[in-house]
């Protein structure tokens, strides 16, 4: 009885180690990292910004570039409430008579409710078709029912009839009680601006959402990049060590003692500047790159070096392997944990790499769009005092680095085995 | 050393020499349109003067025969020694990389320390999100919104490091104290970034070094616990901080380079980044070359303080 019971317990501890031993060194670094709820929130957060980037023309309720010079720097709409429904009110301009500026103010006796999937600007998908539908949007229409009564709009100075007729202003009086209310050229309803319009009546919001396919990427496809050059330059280098070492060494001893952002302005002005958005675009990720892949070729270089003199290197030196063969399946894989996490934690610097360049002016240029470009004109200060939705590109900027540092700690500790 | 310096003067000065066109195109398209009629000869003569058509190893031999002499060219966009233009500029901004430096080591490592020994606290946990967004944020959008608030808060006037009445003022008390109520921007904006990841690496080593037996061995012994984490603990994570500096020296240019931008600071950074746009040269490839010099200077000084605190990277004396 207790024999078998005994060997039944032996069984099924021989059983729980073969289900433990099972867990590969992947699934183990996958366990630690879940326990670490900071760092998998940091990565949902990414795959939705990435999400939102692959759909940002449907997303945004207008085409990034649509021109309006009816709506200059149209502040942020306020959503309001009316009638059960989701609405922005209409809204009205009239012209400032000292700044010599539109003023807008709402009117919502002609509010409009928030519609979803309505039709509006079109935008093509994958080079194929052309789609206007938008995930929301105000349609022309009537005005709501039940909506409030006409806000009574606060006029600077007080007139009365008598000092009117000798008021110099009272041309713009006239003009401000006949404030136009600017309706939207394309689908004939009044404009939804959830972070207000640039200088050029153009929607910031659809630009931000626009602009996060540039910004997202482009940090993303120069660490691509780099880890292709680091880890060619790190591993030969380690792994042959001799003068192409030294050459290698000398060579990024020398890019790492320019400071990077100097460096990447150096060669982004080196840059020709009457290039296509899309060459521009890998030409930025090239400058990136270009010193990015110095810190990760040393980081590997070390790890080579350290595996070159093990055990299973000589035996699979011995078993005929050739070298190629042996740093592609044999030390690559061995050091692709931490090559991992030294990437994910360029991503970030290479984001504000290109999101610094482009607000100096020496990375995306417009007509293209994104976060740094968008930055660029938030460089005016007496703009930012007056129309202070022009810093709100900076915001996904900051969410997306920091997301990028958090996703990047996790993998660290989670690779890293003696951490507690 | 000097091999590195030299092969960064290689590179600065075939980047900066990359783009087609030259200043002097500028200064030509400026003279045309304010109507005056250069002749093809003209610009022949003007280009063979400054040498502007010779192969890029005869210009660079040229500009560092003279270079070494301290004699770095002459600027085509500002008509002035290039020398005389970096040399104040150059002053300020390792003044104020050195002095952001120094205070946000003041201010990393007993931050570091305490969000170490007080590990899931609260004010561990709002150092740590401090500390996340001192990396996260731009730094030329810090200095941004520091400009709006002490513009529309403080009523103080941006853009300049004087008041308009201390412009030309000998100095004195009164123009110090202005001189500090506007460069307080800047020295912000470089500390919060450097304090970030300065914090972030002092609390990684001091945990790291805490879970060492030594550590325990001092416990066990009695010690009292601020002796252990100061003088134990402590002593011992300060190498990577120190190594860090490596890394830190050229964030803090970088940084200065933007903010200078941002805020219209004469340092280095907006007429580095106008020299580049405009071809001047000369002026770019000094900037890039003194920045570089001054990082390597950085790097050499981490170096022998590293050997200084830690005894273990010297070399045998014997």
């Amino acid at each position: 009885m207790s024999t078998a019971s005994a060997a039944l317990d032996a069984r099924e501890s021989e059983l729980e180690q073969q289900r433990s031993a099972e867990i590969s060194q992947w699934g183990l670094i996958w366990r630690r990292f879940a326990r670490n709820r900071l760092s998998v929130w940091a990565a949902w957060v990414l795959v939705a910004m990435y999400v939102v980037a692959a759909l940002a023309p449907f997303l945004a309720p207008y085409n990034a570039d649509r021109i309006d010079t009816n709506h200059s720097f149209a502040p942020p709409s306020t959503v309001r409430v009316i009638g059960g429904r989701l609405a922005v009110c209409a809204l009205e301009q009239d012209l400032d008579p000292f700044l010599l500026k539109w003023r807008y103010s709402d009117n919502c006796s002609q509010a409009r409710p928030i519609e979803f999937f309505v039709r509006g600007d079109p935008y093509g998908v994958l080079g194929i078709t052309t789609f206007n539908v938008h995930l929301f949007g105000v349609t022309a229409g009537l005005p709501m029912k039940g909506a409030p009564a006409p806000q009574v709009r606060a006029t600077p100075t007080p007139t009365s009839s008598s000092t009117a007729t000798s008021d110099p202003l009272a041309a713009f009086r006239i003009q401000q009680s006949a404030a136009v209310a600017p309706i939207d050229k394309v689908t004939n309803a009044p404009r939804i601006f959830l972070a207000g319009a640039d200088q050029q009546g153009r929607d910031v919001f659809s630009r931000i959402l626009e602009g996060s396919r540039v910004s997202l990427t482009v940090g993303l496809v120069g660490v691509l990049l780099s880890l292709t050059i680091g880890s060619i330059m790190g591993a030969t280098s380690g792994y042959v060590g001799g003068t192409w070492d030294d050459v290698i060494q000398r060579l990024i001893e020398v890019i790492r003692s320019v400071p990077t952002l100097p460096l990447w302005a150096a060669i982004a002005a080196a840059l020709p500047r009457t290039t296509t958005i899309v060459q521009r675009y890998f030409l930025i990720t090239l400058v990136l790159s270009l010193v990015g892949w110095t810190s990760l070729a040393r980081e590997l270089r070390g790890k080579v070096m350290a595996y070159r003199a093990l055990d299973y290197i000589a035996a699979a030196r011995l078993a005929g392997s050739s070298h190629l063969r042996i740093i592609l399946s044999h030390m690559l894989p061995n050091a692709a944990s931490h090559i991992i996490v030294v990437a994910t934690l360029a991503v970030p610097y290479s984001i504000l790499g290109e999101t610094t360049l482009s607000f100096l002016g020496l990375g995306m240029l417009p007509p293209a769009v994104s976060w740094g470009v968008l930055l660029k004109d938030a460089q005016q200060l007496d703009s930012i005092l007056i129309h202070p939705w022009m810093l709100l590109p900076a915001l996904p900027v900051i969410v997306t680095v920091a997301a990028y540092f958090l996703l990047g700690d996790g993998l660290r500790d989670a690779v890293d085995p003696y951490s507690s | 050393m000097i091999f590195v310096v030299a092969l960064v003067s290689v590179l600065g000065f075939i980047l900066i020499e990359l783009p087609p066109g030259s200043a002097l195109d500028t200064k030509i398209a400026q003279m045309r349109q304010s109507g005056g009629e250069i002749s093809q000869e003209q610009i022949k003569a003007l280009e063979d003067l400054y040498g502007l058509r010779d192969p890029i190893h005869v210009k660079y031999t040229k500009w560092i025969t003279r270079a070494v002499t301290g004699d770095f060219g002459q600027s085509f966009t500002m008509d002035m020694p290039v020398g005389a233009l970096i040399w104040s500029r150059l002053a300020f901004s390792i003044g104020l990389a050195v002095f952001s430096l120094l205070i946000s080591w003041g201010i990393s490592i007993p931050l570091g320390v305490y969000s170490a020994t007080h590990r899931h606290t609260i004010p561990d946990y709002v150092i740590q999100v401090l500390q996340f967004l001192g990396v996260a944020i731009p730094q030329f959008l810090f200095a941004l919104v520091l400009l709006v608030f002490s513009a529309s808060v403080l009523n103080q006037e941006v853009g300049t490091l004087f008041s308009r009445e201390f412009q030309n003022a000998p100095w004195s008390a009164a123009k110090l104290l202005d001189f500090l109520s506007h460069v307080w921007i800047p020295v912000v904006v470089l500390i919060a970034g450097g304090t970030a990841s300065l914090t972030r690496i002092m609390r990684a080593n001091l945990l790291d070094v805490l879970g060492q037996q030594y550590v325990q061995t001092a416990r066990s012994k009695g010690l009292h616990e601020t002796r252990v984490i100061w003088r134990h603990a402590v002593r011992n994570a300060l190498h990577p901080l120190v190594m860090a500096l490596g890394t830190t020296l050229p964030t803090l240019i970088s940084g200065e380079v933007v903010i200078s931008i941002v805020l219209n600071l004469p340092t280095t950074g907006p007429l580095y980044i106008r020299a580049l746009i405009q071809k001047d040269m000369y002026l770019g490839v000094t900037f890039l070359l003194m920045l570089s010099l001054l990082l390597i200077i950085g790097n050499l000084f981490a170096d022998l303080l590293l050997a200084w605190v830690d005894p273990r990277v010297r070399l045998d004396e014997s």
